[in-house]
């Protein structure tokens, strides 16, 4: 190892890495800097300005917060928050019977927690992770479809709202990941058939509208199945979601494998180790770590395909909204209500990209 | 082409090339190379860049295939045959230029990871003889860090002792100590010096000679694709039959 022997030079002034920067010297060098730079200052301000006074003025003071009548909301000039109060159940649970929306919270509560303890890596084992979703995947089952302990059994035909959109997020995520991967790790396989049976199936998908492959899954695929035998509608749409998911997902995973250079996985050949274990244990971390921002990216976006249950009829949080503001009597306040819908959409999506964040400061560290 | 034939005569060599020959496309990278190793020898590779040398080692643990010729490894011949590249790289360890460690495991699991995977070796047993490497190569301290926070020449050292968990017994370096500064080279030669004396059988290819005086039982000198000659180092240095060899050694030398 070296040493650095220090010099003693002459320092101009001691450089304290914890100084405040006084609050003018900020404004001057960052907003007011040039007479563009503080023409722009000016000008984004008071549009900033304009529109916080604006949400104030109609999101605030003049709003309606809560009435049973909407000739209060119309009377009033701000906004009629009023609707959401009086509208969320079938905003949030769509066509579910409404006697039973007790059990749509209790299972997204269990959805939630599950979802928050996996993500933790302090609680990463599978003797505790495996045992939590064999548990929380019969509860939720048991929540949804009821049919037993006394619950009214609910077809997935009347499921809807907030619980359908993170049931499909996560049922999407977690079929297309795998498959995901298999078909990055395919097209790059040393075997020809694996190679172009990757290919085909990501470019034949790819070029594909998600409409049309929902489509191909729900009025289509059946047509294939031996008279008798029914999958689910939902299953299938999940799926035709999750493998266009999975297309898109295969082309960034694959970005990431390219990255590895070719000196791992000749280590990986010098001690022997099989093409599956170079490929589970040194490749994939190391190229999943490498294309973790893009597959946030697409992981949020899968968020959002979710709405297109539609074409099966069914009313995830975005069309439940839709359908409920039919209502003659609430119709002239949608925006709020798709606001509200806005807001759930924002939290999760937001979550997630805070989250991508802190796995890749927990990558930065080495804690994982 | 002669054969190298120093060490124990009477042995069968552990290494066996016959007519090794091998193509990248149409690029001739090896013409008919025969040599042999035997136990416990130690053999250093040299020669101008791009004569081949990384492709002759490459070829003896299959990161390289050869198109001609036979591979015979302690007499099992290095084929498509899965089983057999696979007990051949487990006898064989493998020491590269920049080191290759993997980057995402800290330097005990980068150790452990071999002998647990594929030698169905327990967590515990497999940490003590991480750690029993790491002590022989110095940096038993260093064992919980990540390799990227190590110096080169560590992280040299972690390679040598990874492949050495592994327990293999020909150790292959393809320029162990080029891609080092100046001040580093010396401990991962020490390093390569104590495994040689302990008997471990070693193909090297450096261009550090003075490695190459005090440790071969014979040096090998490639050129375009070629065993121009291989001879024991007081032979080779001293009186070098091949003019090209000559050259090669005035101008390696000169510094
Ligand atoms: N993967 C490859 N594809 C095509 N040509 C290659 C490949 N690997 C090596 N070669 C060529 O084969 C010849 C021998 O290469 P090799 O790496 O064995 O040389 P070397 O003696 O190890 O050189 P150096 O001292 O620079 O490491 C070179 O001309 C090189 O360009
Ligand atoms: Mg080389």
């Amino acid at each position: 190892m070296t040493s650095v022997s220090q010099h003693p030079v002459a320092k101009p002034a001691a450089y304290n890495p914890d100084a405040k920067i006084p609050a003018l010297v900020w404004l001057k060098s960052n907003l007011f800097s040039s007479v563009w730079q503080s023409l722009l200052t000016v000008i984004v301000a008071a549009v900033l300005i304009r529109f916080c006074w604006f949400v104030l003025d109609w999101g605030v003071i003049n709003a309606v917060f809560y009435t049973a009548d909407p000739d209060t909301c119309r009377a009033a000039t701000g906004a009629c928050w009023a609707v959401i109060v009086e509208k969320h159940r079938p905003m949030l649970f769509g066509l579910y019977p409404y006697a039973e929306h007790w059990r749509l919270v209790l299972m997204m509560v269990i959805y939630l927690v599950t979802i928050v303890v996996s993500l933790s890596p302090r609680f990463w084992n599978l003797r505790l992770l495996v045992p939590l979703w064999i548990v929380a995947t019969s509860a939720i089952g048991v929540l949804m479809f009821g049919g037993v302990f006394g619950l009214r059994y609910v077809p997935t035909s009347e499921w809807g709202g907030l619980p359908l959109t993170m049931l499909l997020f996560t049922g999407t995520v977690l079929i297309g990941m795998p498959i995901a991967v298999l078909l990055a790790l395919g097209r790059r396989a040393p075997l020809p058939v694996a190679r172009s049976v990757s290919v085909v199936f990501i470019e034949a998908l790819r070029g594909v509208p998600l409409i049309t492959i929902l489509f191909v899954a729900v009025n289509v695929f059946p047509l294939f199945l031996p008279a008798g035998v029914e999958v689910n509608k939902l299953l299938r749409i999940t799926i035709g979601i999750a493998i266009f998911f999975a297309c898109y997902q295969a082309e960034v995973i694959r970005g990431g494998l390219q990255a590895i250079p070719r000196g791992q996985y000749e280590a990986a050949a010098s001690i022997s180790l099989s093409y599956w274990q170079t490929t589970r244990r040194i490749i994939l971390p190391q190229a999943l770590r490498i294309c973790l921002p893009a597959i946030t990216n697409h992981i949020i976006a899968a968020m959002k395909n979710t709405s297109f249950v539609i074409i099966i009829g069914l009313f995830d949080i975005l069309t439940a909204t839709t359908a409920v503001m039919q209502d003659p009597l609430w119709r002239s306040f949608y925006i709020e209500a798709y606001l509200f819908v806005a807001l759930v959409y924002l939290f999760f999506g937001y979550a997630l990209s805070l989250y991508a964040r802190q796995v890749e400061k927990w990558i930065a560290s080495g804690r994982i | 082409m002669t054969q190298s034939s120093f060490t124990d005569q009477t042995a069968a060599p552990v290494i066996r090339m016959e007519n090794v020959s091998k193509w990248f496309g149409s690029f001739q990278a090896l013409h008919e190379v025969n040599l042999d190793v035997r136990n416990g020898e130690r053999v250093v590779v040299c020669g101008p860049s791009g004569s081949g040398k990384s492709t002759l080692i490459r070829c003896i643990n299959r990161l390289e295939v050869h198109q001609s010729g036979q591979i015979f490894v302690k007499g099992l011949e290095m084929t498509d045959n899965v089983k057999n590249i696979d007990t051949i790289r487990r006898n064989i360890g493998m020491v590269f230029q920049n080191f290759n460690l993997f980057p995402h495991l800290t330097v005990l699991e980068n150790l452990t990871l071999g002998p647990m995977l594929t030698k169905q070796v327990k967590k515990s047993a497999a940490e003590e003889l991480a750690m029993h490497f790491l002590r022989k190569v110095r940096i038993p301290e260093q064992a919980h860090k990540y390799p990227l926070q190590l110096s080169g020449g560590q992280q040299q050292r972690v390679a040598i002792a990874r492949s050495l968990c592994m327990e293999p017994e020909i150790m292959l370096f393809d320029e162990p100590t080029s891609a080092l500064d100046p001040e580093m080279i010396k401990e991962v030669l020490d390093t390569m010096i104590e495994l040689a004396e302990s008997g471990m059988t070693m193909i090297v290819v450096t261009h550090e000679m003075g490695f190459a005086r005090t440790v071969a039982d014979s040096v090998v000198f490639m050129a375009d694709g070629r065993k121009i000659e291989s001879a024991p180092p007081e032979e080779f240095f001293g009186n070098p039959r091949e003019e090209r060899t000559r050259a090669f050694l005035d101008q390696i030398l000169k510094h």
